[in-house]
């Protein structure tokens, strides 16, 4: 059979495209544990959860982003706040599983908890597919130390650190949210972000347990003012730190129950915390 | 004393002169004090939710609990001929039993895909949002943090054109001469409709205290379908939850959110059926008043629940009796892979149901009802996902006391030869998601009756075949309202018995053997805001 000219160059031209097609597609594929996730998948079921807040471009411009405070997250920019990784780097997949498992509280972002682990698979493959970022692969997982006794001693540690650290600047000295800086704070996008309030009994965003917090004071919240201390904060410090900031929690921790009885009686010799404090 | 009988259901106007009888003529319909306590029932939408036939029925149905002093048994098919036609009107209509709650979107920012595989069914984030109590579960729940001027209501509504076809009904062999005799001619009904307007509130009163208040209007008629408060995380736990007030059973296979609308097809048979010449009153698919106690996972794949419930089905005031009701489910959920969630659940419902009541200058009294009967139902169900398939199994087993199966007074001797009516019924629904916006749907649905209450009545009286063909596309996906375009043909066969839905006249065939054919086709736009 002969082919004519025309004809050599559709297969050709066809060929092309199909080959174009199958390179560029969304065909990445995730490892999370013994699930792979795949992105044609995700994105079926991202046009059914998360279209709405995320965008079809995934560029956190949904129909309901104009609506919703914190805004919903950018996927083309590939910055994300809750890592097991250094500031500046990538999530891990299982990163961005537990984070669509967990939700975040106090924000928009339920936890879909309930969807088949496939499912969720699937997603972290079809957000990867919004940033050429992934291509450079995601950090290191930094290494959590067994947390120290969560002492008196350990809270008043702490206590200096929160003062010494200047975290009350933000955060406010009782941990209200409401430091000097706080109505001046804005995340990556320009957008005004609130620091922390730790008095309503919020659970943190990225994880309720210690580890969890001492994993923010390590890898900071990329994209908000919250930095990484990981170069200032030795791990015992970090632990005492999160010591203490249980305390301000109206939750029965149990650094609350060493420490409140402690505070009752000992309230007087401590030294407020704010700027009087910095300026003796 | 007088006996007294619940409103029986939709066997109950086909009672045949099989049916021994024998009692003495009053045949005066006494309508319970709840008649004038309680505002009379609604019909169209309302009753479309609440489900169809039976325990709904008529001007005189006041919390199931019409009551007659008769001449004889089969004395109550008369009175109700001239009932018949709008009592069917009502279920005749597109029925909304579905529950779906923009407002919920609009709260959450969510869209309806988030929590519904397509509204109103519920996906498994809707099912734990619902477990929840309405909360998402992200510190920010209750109502303190919600924008004041955000208002907790959604309003829905179906225009449509519904066509119904009924054969073997009996009309005068003479038009306009009752007196001419009856022949059997096949009905056909046709035209635009609406479907009456529902109004539904559900949200949350503080954190983890919730509330629901769903009501439908029709004809300038105002039904409260549910009305509830639920007390979420007891103890601080997903296991524990309360919930009083008037709400749907937690049926794994939910009447109030399927995704059939028509005559025929807007509600499940096995959930309202009563054998012919049957007393008791109760549909499963109908809401109940009481309290339940239930609770789930953190996912909730699993899940139970406990309840306690009025004898009045639902109806307000406590016309019952002293008696109660209870119900009991558990399902469990498993991960499947790229399958998808799979479930599988139990339930059971026992209740009484009173057959003699106190009187007063010869009237009954409300809530003195004794000689209760017992009835049951209880059985099996699934959702099962295989990718974009779904199928929602569900098998019934139910039985009657013989008094409320022959609607015997309990102070009095059987009839020769009574004895406990019992059937089995089962339904399949399958759903096809071509995509969140597409969905084609089929079910298929049987009772049989394993055990009639008399012995001489035919064995396949009352048997029902039911199927159900629908196809819905939302042309939008949004967080803030809902759109469907809904077109369905769905058909019931019934044996010698009124249908339990369509339009037809209301009354049974001329012959016990006949096979009665209902059938329905609508078109409809069915919208929420």
């Amino acid at each position: 059979m002969t082919l004519y000219t025309s004809q050599r160059r559709l297969i050709v031209t066809l060929g092309v495209l199909v080959f174009a097609a199958a390179s560029v597609g969304p065909a990445q594929e995730v490892r999370i544990g013994n699930l792979t996730g795949h992105a044609a998948a995700g994105k079926k079921e991202y046009r059914r959860f998360c279209l709405g807040c995320h965008g079809p471009d995934g560029d956190g411009l949904g129909e309901n982003a104009q609506w919703i405070d914190p805004k919903p997250r950018d996927f083309t920019a590939a910055v994300f706040k809750c890592r097991s990784t250094p500031t500046g780097t990538l999530p891990t997949d299982d990163d961005l599983y537990h984070s669509i498992e967990r939700g975040f509280a106090t924000t928009n972002m339920p936890s879909w908890l309930p969807l088949t682990g496939q499912v969720r698979a699937n997603l972290v493959a079809y957000i990867k597919t919004f940033s050429t970022r992934w291509s450079e692969g995601h950090g290191a997982p930094i290494v959590i130390p067994p947390e120290t006794p969560h002492t008196v001693e350990s809270i008043l540690r702490g206590r200096a650190l929160f003062q010494k650290m200047e975290c009350w600047k933000c955060h406010g000295p009782a941990g209200r949210g409401d430091g000097p800086s706080a109505m001046t704070l804005t995340d990556s996008k320009d957008h005004p972000i609130m620091p922390h309030n730790f008095s309503d009994g919020s659970r943190f965003k990225c994880g309720q347990t210690n580890e969890d917090l001492y994993r923010v004071f390590m890898t900071g919240v990329d994209g908000t003012p919250m930095p990484s201390f990981a170069d200032n904060l030795k791990p015992d410090e970090a632990w005492d730190l999160v010591h203490f900031l249980r305390t301000l929690q109206p939750l029965k921790t149990p650094e609350a129950a060493v420490w409140k009885p402690w505070f009752s009686t000992h309230a007087n010799t401590l030294k407020p915390i704010g700027p009087e404090t910095e300026q003796h | 004393m007088i006996k007294w009988f619940p409103m029986p259901s939709q066997g109950r106007r086909s009672t045949r002169p099989t049916i021994p009888t024998g009692r003495a003529a009053v045949t005066t319909v006494l309508v319970l004090s709840t008649l004038a306590l309680a505002p009379p029932r609604v019909t169209g939408v309302h009753s479309a939710r609440r489900a169809p036939p039976d325990n709904a029925a008529g001007p005189y149905a006041v919390a199931g609990l019409i009551h007659m002093a008769r001449s004889d048994k089969a004395g109550f098919r008369a009175d109700d001929r001239g009932i018949a036609p709008d009592y069917n009107r009502r279920y005749a209509l597109a029925r909304h039993s579905k529950v779906l709650i923009p407002a919920f979107a609009r709260k959450f920012s969510l869209p309806c895909s988030a929590c519904h595989t397509v509204w109103p069914e519920l996906n498994s984030f809707g099912q734990r949002f619902r477990d929840n109590g309405y909360q998402l579960g992200n510190d920010r729940d209750a109502p303190i943090w919600q924008n004041p001027s955000y208002f907790p209501l959604a309003v829905r509504t179906t225009p449509q054109w519904h066509l119904e076809r009924t054969t073997r009904q009996p009309v005068d062999a003479v038009r306009g001469d009752p007196t001419s005799g009856k022949v059997e001619r096949t009905i056909t009904q046709q035209g635009f409709d609406l479907s009456g307007v529902d109004f539904l509130m559900l949200g949350t009163l503080h954190k983890n205290i919730s509330f629901g208040f769903i009501a439908a209007a029709e004809d300038g008629s105002l039904g409260v379908e549910a009305a509830y408060v639920r007390f979420d995380d007891l103890f601080n736990s997903h296991w524990a939850n309360f919930k009083v007030g008037k709400f749907e059973l937690d049926n794994l296979v939910s009447e109030k959110r399927g995704v059939f609308l028509s005559g025929n097809g807007g509600f499940y048979q096995n959930y309202h059926f009563a054998p012919v010449g049957d007393a008791t009153t109760f549909g499963l698919g109908d809401n109940q008043i009481g309290a339940e106690f239930s609770g789930h996972s953190a996912n909730s794949y699993t899940r139970y629940g406990a309840g306690i419930f009025g004898t009045t089905d639902g109806e307000s005031g406590v016309a019952g009796g002293r008696a109660y009701d209870a119900s009991l489910t558990f399902s469990q959920a498993f991960d499947a892979g790229s399958l998808g969630i799979q479930r599988i659940g139990a339930y059971a419902y026992v209740g009484q149901r009173p057959t003699v009541f106190e009187t007063a200058d010869g009237e009954p009294i409300a809530g003195t009802g004794t000689a209760n009967k017992p009835f049951q139902r209880y059985g099996v169900a699934g959702d099962f996902f295989f990718g974009d398939l779904e199928l929602m199994p569900l098998y019934m087993r139910a039985q009657d006391d013989a008094y409320l199966g022959t609607a015997t007074p309990g102070d009095e001797p059987l009839p020769a030869g009574a004895r406990a009516p019992k059937w089995n019924g089962g339904l399949l629904e399958v759903h096809y998601y071509l995509d969140q916006q597409n969905v084609l749907t089929q079910r298929s649905e049987f009772i049989r009756m394993s055990q009639q209450a008399f012995p001489s009545t035919p064995g396949n009286l009352g048997n029902i075949d039911a199927y159900s063909f629908g196809y819905r596309w939302y042309p939008m996906m949004t967080s803030r309202a809902g759109l469907a375009i809904h077109s369905e043909f769905s058909m019931a066969k019934t044996i010698g018995n009124v249908p339990l839905s369509g339009l037809g006249v209301g009354l049974p065939p001329l012959s016990q053997a006949t096979a009665v054919w209902s059938r329905s086709l609508l078109f409809a736009v069915d919208f929420v805001f």
